[in-house]
């Protein structure tokens, strides 16, 4: 009955990762493609601020970010609720690796795509969209699926700043059990049916656009 | 330059309306927010219902009615509450916290509202220590931001390990992996209720109180909270110690 009942409000706490995690991978996957493409425009005002936006991202850690998005916004006025400011920190952090994700998808494209979609006549919009960005998209599945878990696993720091996710729930059952192995065993699995179902489904829609 | 006077006041006016409710405020809304750090029972836990509860709490409650207003509880890391406080995430807090000097810089205790104190834990139950500085040159394991954390931190020597959690230090410590945990007494013994193989290994090694948080210059919030206090000390406060520590 206790087992149950534990591992019902690690579901619940599981829910909560999925919802901050998951808005966060579509956010960041649309985010991260824009400053992507942005970094390898030849437009210097594009491509300087996304190469700064990379760097900076890459080069702090997540739960800096987290703390300075939730305690930091405040003290400039801007009082955000904690799973938004989660979703807000997570966001900014995947993006930048989809970006580079991005960024390489598009310089893996051969040259003589570019130059042959110019000698038919489209403009450089319709080059990205319609010829670079799908070949791209299909080049850089892997590395997006291996982004999106990675997601999901760091999105129990959120836990830092009160949000009851699935780490969270976990360390409240201990403290009231003291079962540390059990409830971190029972952890551990849901992150891997997470991830694991995640993988999986990148698996079928990469088969999908495979070229034969 | 008059427009300037009026803009900064302007400025000041909404930077205060932003950074914590004033007691008129609190009133106002209806809701008094409290920040605690619900893995440490029994003063703050989550229970099988999914609800925080416990000692501190159910005094935040108390308060609340005392009020007037209802009581929303807040669980964020403990080494988050006071920041989160100060940039008016939270009204109060209530998380076991021990009134010190360094955290008398940035927030303002109420009273006194529990007496607690700092212990050694060691796996078996051969040794005893009567100092701190008996486990100098020794592994020791606490939950980081503590006052076991800041007592030990002090003594030369020694190794200390810090977790976010003190489940964690005693799950160190029953792998043997540390020689002690330096720890609250009260949260000790409720520990070692179901855990047999560990022991205190020392008297009570400091005189601690525990305090509301309250940020600095909410003096009027601060006013009803220790009338409360004395209050409740003498009508309330004795059956709720029982219900959680006897």
């Amino acid at each position: 009955m206790d087992f149950l009942n534990s591992f019902s409000l690690l579901l619940k706490g599981a829910g909560v990762t999925l919802y901050i995690s998951g808005f966060s991978m579509l956010f960041g996957l649309a985010a991260g493609t824009a400053v992507g493409i942005m970094r390898v425009s030849r437009r210097k005002y594009l491509s300087i601020p996304a190469g700064c936006y990379v760097e900076f991202i890459r080069g702090t850690p997540l739960l800096v970010q987290i703390f300075l998005i939730y305690f930091g916004l405040p003290t400039l006025g801007f009082d955000i609720p904690a799973d938004i400011a989660a979703i807000l920190a997570l966001t900014i952090n995947s993006a930048a690796y989809v970006a580079e994700i991005v960024r390489a998808g598009i310089q893996s494209i051969g040259k003589g795509q570019f130059t042959a979609s110019k000698s038919l006549g489209l403009n450089a919009f319709q080059t990205m969209t319609e010829i670079i960005l799908p070949q791209a998209f299909r080049n850089t599945l892997p590395a997006i699926g291996n982004e999106f878990i990675a997601l999901i696993k760091e999105s129990s720091l959120i836990s830092v700043i009160g949000i009851a996710e699935l780490t969270r729930q976990g360390q409240f059952i201990i403290s009231r059990t003291f079962m540390s192995f059990e409830i971190y065993a029972g952890v551990a699995l849901i992150y891997f049916a997470m991830t694991f179902t995640i993988s999986r489904i990148f698996r079928i829609i990469e088969k999908k656009v495979i070229v034969p | 330059m008059k427009k300037v006077t009026i803009l900064i006041s302007v400025f000041f006016w909404v930077a205060a309306s932003i950074f914590g409710a004033s007691l008129s405020e609190i009133l106002e809304k209806g809701v008094l927010v409290m920040g605690t750090e619900a893995t440490f029972p029994p003063f703050e836990f989550v229970n099988e219902k999914n609800e925080i509860t416990g000692f501190d709490v159910e005094i935040g409650k108390a308060l609340a009615e005392k009020l007037g207003v209802k009581l929303e509880v807040k669980d964020m890391a403990f080494d988050g509450l006071l920041p989160a406080l100060n940039v008016g995430k939270f009204d109060i807090i209530i998380a076991g916290m021990t009134i010190t000097d360094d955290r008398k810089k940035v927030v303002s205790f109420s009273d006194k509202y529990f007496e607690a104190g700092q212990a050694v834990v060691v796996n078996g139950n051969d040794k005893k220590y009567n100092s701190l500085q008996e486990l100098s040159g020794k592994k020791v394991a606490v939950q980081a931001g503590t006052t076991g954390d800041l007592m030990i931190s002090e003594v030369e020597g020694t190794d200390v390990i810090r977790f976010s959690k003190y489940t964690e230090a005693f799950l160190e410590l029953s792998l043997k992996r540390v020689e002690a945990v330096v720890i609250d007494y009260s949260t000790a013994e409720s520990y070692l209720k179901t855990n047999k193989k560990l022991s205190v290994a020392s008297p009570i090694l400091s005189e601690e109180s525990y305090g509301i948080a309250i940020k600095k210059d909410n003096t009027d919030l601060l006013k009803a909270v220790n009338e409360f206090l004395k209050e409740f000390k003498d009508n309330g406060y004795d059956e709720l110690n029982q219900k959680w520590f006897e």
